[in-house]
C-alpha cells in the first residue's frame, strides 16, 4: 500500500479523469432515462478535457504570454525565454476545439431526445423499447 | 511449340454475349429473335472452325486480356483440347436452337427471351472455359456458366423448380467457391502461376504426396458439374428445366465444362508425370470407377426417362475422368475424345425425350411402350444415340469405349477393364429395352381408345423443329463412327500424344 | 497558384457550399440542390487533379493558411488517401445525383437543409481522409458523425431518432477514446503531426503509454468502424436511416474508419511496433475471424433486406481488418484493394435498394416477391452487387478475396482464408434466398403478370454506372494494385 500511494499522489490528475471517466461511463451504460445519459455522456467528454488540460499545467509556469516580445523592449536579455516558465499552451487550444464538439454532440443528443419524448412521451428507455415491441 | 497472337478467341466468346442485347430487343419479335441466335451460332461456329487449321497443325491461338497479378491473367489459349470441346459445343449449339424453337413454341413456354439470352450467355461461358489458358480463366468462366445456367433451370418458376434450383447451386456454386477457390489460390501461394502445361505446375518435390492427394480431391469434387459422386444429385434435379437445356446444357456443355475442368487440371496443374510419379491416378480412377458403377445400377431404377438419361450421363462423364486418370496415351484419348462422343450420342437420346414429350406429353418410360410405331424416327434416333453411349458401332462412342479398354490394358491395373465392361453391359441394359418396347410393345393405352387402333400405323411425330435436329445429331453420330479423325488429332495434338 | 491549392479546394468546396446551403434555405431554396452539385463536381475534380499529381511527382504535402509542421496542420497525400478521396467525393456525387427523387420523397420539406447537412457530412469525410494531423483527424471524424447523427434521426419517424441517440452514445465513446489516445501520444512526443510522430516514436518503443495510446486509438476506431462485436449500433442507425443517407453511410464511413486505421498503422505506428515490438496481430486476425462469421451469420437471421446488408457490411469490416493485420504485403494490398471494391459493391447495393424501396416503401422479404419482373434494370444492378460481395470473377469483390486468401496463405492464417471462404458461401445463401424470393411468384397467382414499375431513370442511369464499374474495376485491379498500393507500400 504505502508503495502504490504515491504513485497515486504523484499523478492524481491522470487517477482523477480515470474516476470520472468511470462515472460517465457508468451513467452511460447502466441509467435507464435518456437524459442521465446524456449527462453521463457529458461527464465522460469532459474527464478527457480536464486530462488534457492537466497534461499542459506545469508548476510554477505561468500563461504563455510573452511580455514585450515585439521588439520594443529596452533590455534584450528579458527576450530569452525559459520553456519551463510557461505552461503549454496547445492541449489547451485543442480543448477549446474538444469543447465545441461535445457541445455540438450534447446539442444534437438533446434535440433527439426531445424528437423521442415527442414521439413516445417518454424518455425512460426500457418504456420506449416495450412500445416498440407492442407496434 | 508455335504461338500465334489473334482476337479469335476472344470473338469466340463474345459473339453470343453480344447477341443478348439484340435478342431482349426484339424479344416481341420470335422470328428476329430466333434469327439473331441462328446469326450468333452460325458466326460463332464459323470463328472457332476457322481456327481449326492452325491447330491441326499443331499450332496455339493465344491473347492475354488482363493481367490480374504476376501467373495470372486472364487469357485465352486455343489448343487440341480446347478446340475439341469448343467445337462439339458451337456446332451443337445450333442444333439445339432449331430445337428449342420446336420445343418452347410448342408448349408455348413463358419468358422465351429471358431463356434465349440466358442460353446465349451460357454459351458464351462455355466457349470461355474451353479457351481457358489457365485456371483462373476456367475458374472465372465456370462461375459465370453456374449462375448463366440458374435461371435456365428454374425457367418454370415453380415450386419444384425452386427446390431444385436450389440444390443445383448448392452443390455447383457451393463446391466450387468452397473446394476449387482455395485450391487453386493454394496452387498460385505455391507456384506463383496457374498457367497450364503439360508438364505440370509443381516443382519436382515441391508438394508432398499428402498435400497433393488432398489438393487433387478438392479439385475433382470441386468441379462438381463433372457429376462425381457424392456431388452429383445437381444433375437429376437439373432435368425439371426445358428439355433443350438439358440436352445442350446438362449433357454437353455444363457437365463436360466440369469434366473438362478436371482433364485441364489433371494434365495441365498437376501433369500426367507428376501424377503417375506419386501414383495418384488410381485414387481419382477408383473414384470414377465407384460413380460409373453406382450410377449405373441407379439409371436401371428409374422410370422418368430424363432422370435415366441424367444418371446415365453421371456415369458416363465418369467414364471420361476414369480414361484421364488412367494417365496411359490410350486411356487419355479415350477418355477426352469421349467428350465428343457422347456429346454427339446424348444430345440425341435428350433430344428424343423432349420431342416425345412435345408430341405425346409422356415423361415416364413405362408408358411408352408401343410408341415406336407412331414415332418411328425418333426411336430411331434413339436407337443409334444408345449405341453411341454404350459404345457399339456403328457410331462414335465405340472408339472412346475402344480406346478406353486399351488404356486400362496398357496401365497397371488391369483388372479397371472389368469396370468397363460390366459397366456397358449395365448401359444396355437400361438402354435397349426401352427402344425394344418402343418398337416391338403393344401400348397399354390402345385397347383404351379404340377410335386410334386402327391408326397404330399412323405417323405422328414431333414438329419438325424438333425432329430435323435430333436426326442430324444421330446422323454426326454415326458419321464419326467413319470419320473419327480430326476428335482423334485433335487430342493428340492437345496432350502431345 | 491552383494546381498547388487541390488539397484545400477538396474540402473547401462542399464546406463553403454547405454554408451556402444553409442560407439558400432560408431565401433561395431552389439554389441548394445545384450548389450542392457544383461544390461536389469542384471536388471531384480537384481529387481526380490529385492523384493525377501524386502519381507524377508522389506525396504532395500542403500547408493549411501555411503554417508550418509540427505546428500547423499539414494535409497530407499520398496515393492511398488520394485514391481513397476520389472514392469518397464521387460516391457522394453520385449518391446525390441517384437521390433526388428520394431525397424529395422521403424528407420533403427540409430537403434544403438536408443538403447543408449532406455537405459537411462529406466534408468531413474528405477532411478525415486527406488530412495529417492527428487532433484535425478527431475533429474531422466529430463533425462527420455529428452530421451522420443528425441525418440518421431524419429517417424512420418512430425509430430513426432513437437509433440515431445510440449511435451518438456510442460514438462519444469511440471518439473519446480515440482522443484519448491521441493525448498519451502527445505526452510521449510533443506532436500531434503524423509524420513528426512517427519520427520520434521508434525510441519510444518500449514505453507503455505508446501502448496505452495505440490501444485507444484502435477501439475507438474500431467502435467507429463497427468491428464485432463493437458493432451493435451500426446495423439500426443504417437501417432507419433515410435512403439517400444510408446510401453514403453504409459504403463510406465505415470504410473511411478502416483507412483511418490503416494511416494509423502504416504511417504513424509503423510495421516494426505493430508486428514486432506488439504481440496482438494473431488476437486481431481471429477477432476479424469471427468477425466475418458472425456478420455473415446474424445477416442470416434477418428479413428485412437493408438489415440484411447493414450485417454484411459488419462481415464485410473484418476482412478488411484481418487483411490489414495479417502484416504482410498480399494481405494490406487486399485490405487496402477492399476498401475500393467494398465501397463500391456496397454502394451499388444500396443504390439498388433505394429503388426498390422508392417503389415499394418496405424491404422485408414479404415485399420482394416477383421483383425481378417489377424492377428488372434494378435487380440486374442488384446481382451485379451481389455477386460482387460474393466474390464471383470478374466482379472486383473476387480480386479483393485473392489478395486476402493468399495473405493469409502467407501467413499461415488458414483460419481467417476458411472464415473468408466460408463467408463466400453464407453470403451466396443469403443473396439466392433474395433472388429465389424475386425470381419466383406467389404461387397462388401465378397467372397475374406482373407489370414492371421501375425507379425514375435518373435512379437507374447511376446504378448501372456504379454495377458496371464492379465488373470494369475488378478487371482492372492489377492496375490499382501495381500503380496505386504496391508503390505506397514500398
Amino acid at each position: 500500500m504505502s508503495e502504490i500511494l504515491p504513485i497515486i499522489v504523484a499523478k492524481y490528475n491522470y487517477w482523477l479523469y480515470i474516476i470520472l471517466m468511470m462515472i460517465g461511463l457508468y451513467a452511460m451504460i447502466s441509467k435507464n432515462n435518456l437524459i442521465k445519459k446524456l449527462v453521463g455522456m457529458n461527464i465522460f467528454q469532459t474527464s478527457i478535457i480536464l486530462f488534457y488540460v492537466s497534461i499542459g499545467y506545469k508548476t510554477n509556469a505561468t500563461i504563455p504570454i510573452i511580455e514585450n516580445a515585439h521588439g520594443d523592449s529596452h533590455s534584450p536579455h528579458e527576450l530569452i525565454i525559459h520553456a519551463a516558465d510557461y505552461i503549454n499552451p496547445l492541449p489547451h487550444v485543442l480543448m477549446l476545439t474538444a469543447i465545441v464538439v461535445s457541445v455540438a454532440t450534447f446539442g444534437v443528443a438533446l434535440a433527439l431526445a426531445v424528437k423521442i419524448y415527442q414521439r413516445y412521451q417518454t424518455l425512460e428507455e426500457d418504456e420506449i423499447r416495450m412500445r416498440l415491441t407492442e407496434e | 511449340m508455335d504461338q500465334i497472337i489473334s482476337i479469335k478467341p476472344l470473338l469466340a466468346v463474345l459473339v453470343s454475349l453480344l447477341i443478348i442485347p439484340m435478342l431482349i430487343s426484339s424479344s416481341d419479335k420470335p422470328n428476329v429473335r430466333e434469327g439473331w441466335t441462328f446469326t450468333a451460332g452460325i458466326i460463332k461456329f464459323l470463328i472457332v472452325a476457322s481456327m481449326l487449321p492452325l491447330v491441326l497443325q499443331g499450332k496455339e491461338i493465344v491473347l492475354t486480356l488482363f493481367e490480374i497479378a504476376p501467373g495470372a491473367s486472364i487469357a485465352f489459349k486455343v489448343d487440341g483440347l480446347g478446340m475439341l470441346f469448343a467445337l462439339v459445343a458451337s456446332s451443337l449449339w445450333i442444333v439445339t436452337s432449331m430445337y428449342s424453337i420446336g420445343y418452347m413454341r410448342t408448349l408455348k413456354e413463358h419468358g422465351q427471351t429471358r431463356f434465349a439470352s440466358f442460353f446465349a450467355l451460357a454459351l458464351s461461358a462455355t466457349i470461355g472455359v474451353a479457351f481457358s489458358a489457365n485456371l483462373l480463366t476456367l475458374y472465372l468462366f465456370y462461375e459465370i456458366l453456374s449462375l448463366a445456367t440458374y435461371p435456365l433451370v428454374v425457367h418454370h418458376q415453380d415450386k419444384k423448380s425452386k427446390i431444385s434450383g436450389r440444390r443445383y447451386l448448392t452443390f455447383i456454386l457451393g463446391t466450387s467457391v468452397a473446394f476449387v477457390l482455395p485450391a487453386m489460390l493454394y496452387c498460385y501461394h505455391v507456384t506463383g502461376t496457374l498457367e497450364f502445361t503439360t508438364a505440370g505446375i509443381f516443382a519436382p518435390g515441391q508438394m508432398s504426396k499428402p498435400a497433393l492427394t488432398v489438393l487433387l480431391l478438392m479439385f475433382v469434387f470441386g468441379f462438381a458439374k463433372a457429376g462425381i459422386m457424392p456431388f452429383h444429385s445437381w444433375l437429376p434435379a437439373a432435368m425439371v428445366a426445358p428439355t433443350p437445356v438439358s440436352a445442350l446444357l446438362h449433357a454437353v456443355a455444363v457437365v463436360k465444362v466440369g469434366v473438362f475442368s478436371i482433364v485441364r487440371v489433371l494434365t495441365g496443374i498437376f501433369g500426367v508425370d507428376l501424377l503417375a510419379q506419386f501414383n495418384l491416378g488410381i485414387i481419382v480412377a477408383t473414384i470414377a470407377a465407384i460413380t460409373i458403377l453406382l450410377s449405373s445400377c441407379i439409371a436401371m431404377s428409374q422410370d422418368e426417362l430424363k432422370r435415366r438419361l441424367a444418371f446415365s450421363t453421371i456415369s458416363q462423364l465418369s467414364y471420361i475422368i476414369f480414361g484421364v486418370a488412367l494417365l496411359t496415351p490410350m486411356g487419355l484419348l479415350g477418355g477426352v475424345i469421349h467428350i465428343a462422343m457422347h456429346a454427339f450420342g446424348k444430345i440425341t437420346l435428350f433430344f428424343c425425350a423432349g420431342a416425345i414429350y412435345v408430341a405425346t406429353g409422356k415423361k415416364y418410360i413405362s408408358q411408352m411402350k408401343g410408341l415406336g410405331k407412331t414415332m418411328p424416327i425418333t426411336f430411331a434416333a434413339f436407337f443409334i444415340g444408345a449405341l453411341g453411349v454404350i459404345g457399339l458401332p456403328p457410331s462414335g462412342g465405340f472408339y472412346s469405349k475402344w480406346y478406353l479398354l486399351i488404356g486400362t490394358l496398357e496401365s497397371e491395373y488391369k483388372f479397371l477393364m472389368a469396370i468397363l465392361l460390366v459397366s456397358s453391359f449395365l448401359n444396355a441394359f437400361y438402354f435397349l429395352p426401352i427402344v425394344y418396347q418402343g418398337f416391338f410393345s403393344k401400348s397399354d393405352e390402345e385397347p383404351s381408345n379404340k377410335a386410334e387402333t386402327s391408326g397404330a400405323t399412323t405417323i405422328k411425330e414431333a414438329p419438325l423443329w424438333c425432329v430435323v435436329p435430333l436426326v442430324i445429331t444421330a446422323i454426326i453420330s454415326v458419321v464419326l463412327f467413319f470419320y473419327p479423325d480430326i476428335f482423334v488429332n485433335l487430342v493428340k495434338i492437345g496432350l502431345g500424344l | 497558384m491552383i494546381n498547388t491549392n487541390y488539397p484545400a479546394i477538396l474540402v473547401l468546396s462542399p464546406l463553403l457550399a454547405a454554408l451556402m446551403c444553409s442560407i439558400f434555405s432560408w431565401c433561395a431554396k431552389k439554389l441548394c440542390y445545384p450548389t450542392a452539385i457544383i461544390s461536389l463536381g469542384i471536388s471531384l475534380y480537384a481529387s481526380i487533379e490529385v492523384l493525377m499529381q501524386v502519381m507524377d511527382t508522389g506525396t504532395i504535402q500542403y500547408r493549411m493558411a501555411g503554417w508550418a509542421p509540427p505546428m500547423g496542420i499539414e494535409y497530407r497525400i499520398d496515393l492511398l488517401n488520394a485514391i481513397v478521396l476520389l472514392l469518397v467525393i464521387s460516391i457522394a456525387l453520385i449518391n446525390l445525383v441517384a437521390s433526388y427523387q428520394s431525397v424529395n420523397q422521403e424528407i420533403g420539406k427540409k430537403s434544403n437543409t438536408f443538403y447543408a447537412i449532406y455537405l459537411l457530412f462529406v466534408t468531413g469525410l474528405v477532411g478525415i481522409t486527406a488530412t495529417g494531423d492527428l487532433f484535425n483527424l478527431y475533429v474531422l471524424l466529430e463533425i462527420t458523425s455529428l452530421t451522420s447523427y443528425a441525418q440518421i434521426a431524419m429517417g424512420d419517424k418512430d425509430r430513426g431518432p432513437l437509433a440515431s441517440l445510440n449511435y451518438v452514445f456510442i460514438g462519444v465513446i469511440g471518439a473519446s477514446f480515440y482522443l484519448l489516445g491521441v493525448g498519451y501520444i502527445y505526452i510521449m512526443t510533443g506532436s500531434l503531426n503524423m509524420v513528426d510522430v512517427a519520427s520520434l516514436l521508434p525510441s519510444l518503443h518500449g514505453s507503455s503509454a505508446v501502448l496505452v495510446a495505440f490501444i485507444f486509438c484502435m477501439l475507438g476506431i474500431w467502435i467507429k468502424m463497427a468491428l464485432f462485436p463493437l458493432h451493435v449500433w451500426l446495423p439500426n442507425a443504417y437501417t432507419y436511416a433515410p435512403t439517400v443517407v444510408s446510401r453514403i453511410l453504409a459504403p463510406l464511413m465505415t470504410k473511411v474508419m478502416v483507412y483511418v486505421m490503416i494511416r494509423l498503422m502504416i504511417t504513424v505506428f509503423g510495421f516494426e511496433y505493430l508486428f514486432e515490438k506488439l504481440n496482438l496481430a494473431e488476437a486481431v486476425v481471429w477477432l476479424a475471424t469471427i468477425a466475418i462469421l458472425a456478420g455473415a451469420i446474424m445477416a442470416m437471421a434477418q428479413k428485412d433486406l437493408k438489415k440484411m446488408l447493414t450485417y454484411i457490411i459488419v462481415c464485410e469490416i473484418g476482412y478488411m481488418v484481418g487483411g490489414a493485420w495479417l502484416g504482410n504485403e498480399l494481405g494490406m494490398t487486399g485490405a487496402i484493394l477492399h476498401i475500393v471494391n467494398d465501397a463500391l459493391m456496397t454502394f451499388a447495393l444500396f443504390l439498388a435498394l433505394g429503388n426498390i424501396v422508392y417503389k415499394l416503401k418496405s424491404v422485408h422479404f414479404d415485399n420482394l416477391k416477383g421483383l425481378f419482373g417489377k424492377m428488372p434494370w434494378t435487380m440486374a444492378g442488384f446481382v451485379l452487387g451481389a455477386f460482387s460481395i460474393i466474390g464471383i470473377p470478374p466482379t472486383c469483390g473476387f480480386f479483393s478475396k485473392w489478395y486476402l486468401i493468399l495473405g493469409a496463405f502467407e501467413k499461415g492464417a488458414y483460419h481467417f482464408a476458411g472464415a473468408l471462404i466460408i463467408s463466400s458461401l453464407l453470403c451466396a445463401v443469403l443473396f439466392f434466398r433474395i433472388f429465389e424470393i424475386g425470381f419466383f411468384n406467389n404461387e397462388h397467382d401465378e397467372h397475374n403478370t406482373i407489370t414492371m414499375s421501375e425507379a425514375p431513370v435518373s435512379m437507374l442511369i447511376p446504378l448501372g454506372l456504379v454495377s458496371l464499374s464492379l465488373i470494369i474495376t475488378g478487371l482492372y485491379s492489377s492496375s490499382i494494385v501495381n500503380k496505386i498500393i504496391l508503390p505506397f507500400l514500398q
